[in-house]
């Protein structure tokens, strides 16, 4: 039988690989990709919350479209900033970001 | 449900597509500036109808959206920075885009996410005005289209942002289930010590002092406020901190009050780290954006101190700081704006000789940073006694301490900056021009910091109310 335990293990491990996309991705697009990969990994913390804890209300799939939307949001402006940045650089490749330091 | 309770946000957004609109249908050459003063009108007259909501205390949407004392007091700081912020800012944004209608619409937008912050009653609506907030922010940072600092400083505070955000929901996810609800006050009723709990409380900690730019989550700021048009810095200075600052002092008071135990200390650690990195890192700046960004790191230190205090006495403190601290921040980046519309660059050196271009914006800036620094009779010194006062009454005496120690030694590279404008000789004989609107905002922020300085009645009764509506 799969319990709420499975569904939040899955979603811890989600959210460990996004964490470390983050911080070891060379280029933008995948420091972004693994950004949704965190996200994913709360929305099924909420759905299996809700489903498990609050079965009689929707709170925690309410918060899960919110998040969603939101998400989808980050990457459009995400995907615009990339554009820029290559667009100024000819890379998308993180390190190249170094005009500013200390 | 009583929707006339959301009239100031409404207005905002409204405000904001009318300038869209209006922008579209202006002949295409013709200049913008009119729009920036019809939003500025349309901001006095929605901050004049915030007063009208005094003494409300009622929420909307089943408890998700309040309005008390305490958020209109953040809401009306938010209005009166934006109002500022754009009057000081005309020439600069003019010389940085053709797209001005659209910068001030987004400006406006941002403002709106910043006022259901500081209205949000539950996890779900402190999400979405964030992220409105931020989201907004990530294009405002990215706006200089000619500088390549300006899309790398977008770039680190949208990645950056957006995992902080992430972990953020996280943190909220588990609260959430650990609870049962996402209404603060029903968590604080349903709150228990688990670990998982205290998991989802140290993640929405470190996503509220992302926003905050609380160290060690403070990497992005020197950059992206050295990246960002001046505006934009200002207003990331002012009101999206102040904003972080609404938000969590109602999680953190309302919701998690009976976790102080767990909480203070990381706090404590926090707000001491914030004070000793942001004053010293500062020392070395030659930068004055980069400069103001470290300083800002610190005052968020200072303001974070307050908390401590888990009090009424803690959270005026922290209401009164943060209206002096963007107080004298507008004069700052008045004057930055100035330098920056005459010399094209925020170096600490084109500040030299401004003492004789323009006597009075070297007062101006002089006056401000003398304030963030704390002395009396400056607006700082008595912000920094509130809280000072209201912490060491609750045994943190060597915060106090540490911030008073600190606090001096930030004296020492505020007067460089002075010493630059006042010893060293300007770098060429330009006539130095400043349009009439950006010296008035200078001048208010003058006058307000020397009179909450010397007479901090009225402001600090406004802030104890506000503070005393939270319980």
């Amino acid at each position: 039988m799969i319990g709420l335990v499975h569904f939040l293990t899955v979603a811890a491990i989600v959210f460990a690989i996004g964490l470390y996309g983050v911080l070891s991705k060379r280029t933008i697009v995948g420091i972004l990709m693994s950004i949704e990969l965190m996200l994913n990994a709360v929305n099924i913390n909420l759905i299996a919350f809700s489903r498990f804890i609050t079965p009689e209300v929707l709170t925690g799939q309410i918060f899960a479209i919110f998040t969603i939307t939101v998400a989808a949001a980050e990457v459009a402006v995400g995907m615009a900033m990339i554009f820029r940045v290559y667009y100024d650089r000819n890379t998308v490749h993180a390190a190249r970001l170094d005009e500013m330091r200390w | 449900m009583n929707i006339a309770l959301l009239t100031s946000e409404i207005a905002v957004v409204i405000l904001a597509l009318l300038i869209i609109v209006f922008d579209l249908l202006m002949p295409r050459q013709e200049a913008r500036r009119s729009l920036g003063y019809f939003a500025v009108c349309g901001l006095l007259g929605i901050l004049v109808y915030t007063f009208n909501q005094h003494g409300a205390s009622a929420t909307v949407y089943h408890g998700f959206f309040v309005v008390d004392k305490f958020a209109l007091f953040f809401k009306q700081l938010f209005i009166v920075a934006t109002i500022l912020t754009l009057l000081f800012s005309f020439d600069y944004i003019e010389g940085l885009t053709h797209n001005t209608g659209e910068f001030y619409a987004l400006l406006l937008l941002s403002l709106v996410g910043m006022m259901v912050m500081a209205s949000a009653n539950d996890l779900l609506t402190v999400f979405v005005g964030l992220e409105l907030m931020t989201i907004i922010f990530y294009i405002l940072v990215g706006f200089d289209l000619r500088s390549s600092k300006s899309s790398e400083a977008g770039t680190k505070y949208l990645i950056l942002g957006s995992a902080a955000s992430a972990v953020l929901l996280y943190g909220m996810s588990w609260v959430y289930g650990f609870t049962g609800s996402i209404v603060l006050s029903e968590i604080a009723a349903h709150i228990t010590a688990s670990p998982a709990m205290l998991l989802g409380l140290g993640l929405m900690l470190a996503g509220f002092c992302f926003k905050m730019s609380i160290v060690p989550f403070h990497m992005w700021a020197p950059d992206v406020y050295e990246g960002a048009p001046i505006p934009v810095t200002a207003m990331l200075a002012m009101a999206s901190k102040a904003a972080g600052v609404a938000v969590l002092l109602r999680v953190f008071l309302v919701a998690f009050a009976d976790l102080q135990a767990y909480w203070l200390t990381i706090v404590s650690l926090l707000a001491g780290l914030s004070m000793i990195v942001g004053i010293i890192v500062a020392i070395w700046q030659t930068n004055t954006k980069r400069m103001l960004a470290y300083s800002s790191i610190a005052q968020a230190g200072y303001i974070l101190s307050g908390l401590l205090a888990a009090d009424a006495a803690g959270v005026k403190g922290m209401l009164f700081y943060a209206v002096l601290y963007m107080v004298a921040n507008v004069g700052a980046f008045a004057v930055t704006t100035a330098v920056n519309n005459q010399y094209g660059s925020d170096k600490i050196d084109d500040l030299s000789g401004l003492s004789q271009k323009s006597p009075f914006l070297a007062v101006v800036m002089t006056v401000s940073l003398l304030s963030m620094a704390g002395l009396p009779p400056m607006a700082g010194f008595v912000g920094k006694m509130y809280i000072f006062m209201a912490i060491t009454d609750k045994g943190y005496f060597w915060i106090a301490m540490l911030g008073l120690v600190m606090s001096m030694v930030s004296v020492y590279y505020y007067m460089l900056v002075v010493k630059v404008m006042y010893s060293k000789e300007a770098k060429n004989q330009q006539e130095f021009t400043a349009s009439v609107s950006l010296r008035i905002v200078a001048l208010i922020s003058l006058i307000a910091t020397l009179f909450i300085g010397i007479y901090p009645g009225p402001l600090a009764e406004l802030a104890n109310a506000a503070a005393r509506s939270l319980w």
